[in-house]
């Protein structure tokens, strides 16, 4: 039996972390389902599809962005200035970018992916992740000043300044000594 | 102005100027990334779905309460980790982890707790990594970003304990 032609990029359809999450909901499910009925289950379900409606835009708009960044980067340059041997620049570049980056988790995951995709290192793309979601502005404007004051939010955003890039470095270290080969493992692109 | 409307807009504004720089690249480079970025879509789709349903399921059976009970009163570096748990369990979105910090901070909760507690749910609320991160990112890079980060919310502890209230 031959398997068939995938046409394009080949992803993984299901990894062991879809299974984990899927059997986590289902137990979840069932637990809703013995406490409030299938009342209950239906409701989260409904409101969850509502949900589910209204982000699809948004996940759209950052599949795109991921791709057209990945098309119009230069992918030398990038792995020039974000990849492993990027040093300290390259971790101040992607705490950098990821505190600028508007938008939520819709796009700073598939820009993130992107990134690692056209030769950033892990060491950066943690830098810009973690940067994201520590002192990037969007949630601080749109949930955190309002919720927890702005005295409050300053002082916790000056506190995690040092963060992203102590983590990318950590990361760094972590990952030559735990893969120690160097990135060309993979097509080097 | 609504806070959605306004990231709707630089969201859709950032992808319509890349796409812009994208197309005067040339239509056959425009063409390839907007067929990239539609197969990333439909393939993202059914993970997201998995994740915004599923994840509403696994928030129900965590009740808010036990959270905030964790984040109880001022008691040093215990509290500290058990700000780090509470961060990384908290279900649902930023309304309720920010909620949370603001009702520990009134209700007693230690300064560095609750900072300890907002930067772990920034870098770990599960809801998060399992509908977003997982579903975008390679595994590997998750597990491996969440590991790394697991120092931090004690660090960003210490720095509150060292530089004081606000």
């Amino acid at each position: 039996m031959e398997s068939e032609p995938r046409p394009g990029r080949v992803r993984k359809p299901i990894g062991w972390s879809t299974i984990i999450i899927a059997v986590l909901v289902a137990v979840s499910a069932g637990l809703v389902w013995r406490r409030d009925g299938s009342g209950g289950v239906l409701d989260i379900l409904t409101h969850d599809l509502s949900l589910f409606g209204g982000i699809l835009p948004r996940v759209l708009a950052g599949c795109l962005l991921g791709a057209f960044i990945s098309e119009i980067l230069p992918h030398e340059k990038v792995s020039r200035s974000l990849g492993p041997k990027s040093g300290l620049k390259g971790l101040l570049i992607g705490t950098a970018f990821g505190a600028i980056l508007p938008g939520g988790p819709f796009t700073a995951y598939p820009v993130a992916s992107a990134l690692l995709a056209v030769g950033a290192d892990f060491g950066a793309t943690i830098a810009m992740v973690v940067s994201w979601t520590l002192i990037g502005y969007g949630r601080a404007v749109a949930w955190e000043i309002p919720i927890m004051g702005t005295d409050f939010t300053l002082w916790r955003i000056v506190i995690s300044l040092p963060l992203p890039v102590l983590a990318g470095a950590l990361g760094r270290f972590v990952y030559v000594r735990l893969y120690p080969r160097p990135a060309t493992k993979d097509d080097e692109i | 102005m609504s806070a959605a409307l306004l990231i709707d807009i630089l969201l859709w504004g950032s992808v319509f100027g890349v796409g812009l720089i994208a197309f005067r690249r040339g239509p056959p480079v425009f063409k390839a990334s907007l067929r990239e970025g539609s197969m990333d879509f439909i393939n993202i789709v059914p993970r997201i779905a998995l994740g915004v349903i599923g994840s509403g399921y696994i928030a129900a059976i965590i009740p808010q309460e036990v959270i905030t009970g964790w984040l109880g009163p001022d008691s040093g570096w215990l509290g500290v980790a058990t700000a780090v748990v509470a961060g990384a369990a908290t279900p649902g979105g930023p309304v309720i982890g920010f909620s949370i910090g603001t009702v520990a901070l009134k209700s007693g909760g230690g300064v560095p707790q609750v900072v300890a507690y907002v930067v772990a749910w920034a870098l770990f609320a599960f809801q998060r990594v399992i509908l977003w991160e997982i579903p975008f990112m390679p595994a590997r890079f998750v597990w491996f970003r969440c590991a790394v980060s697991v120092p931090f919310p004690f660090l960003a502890a210490a720095i509150a304990m060292v530089i004081g209230k606000p």
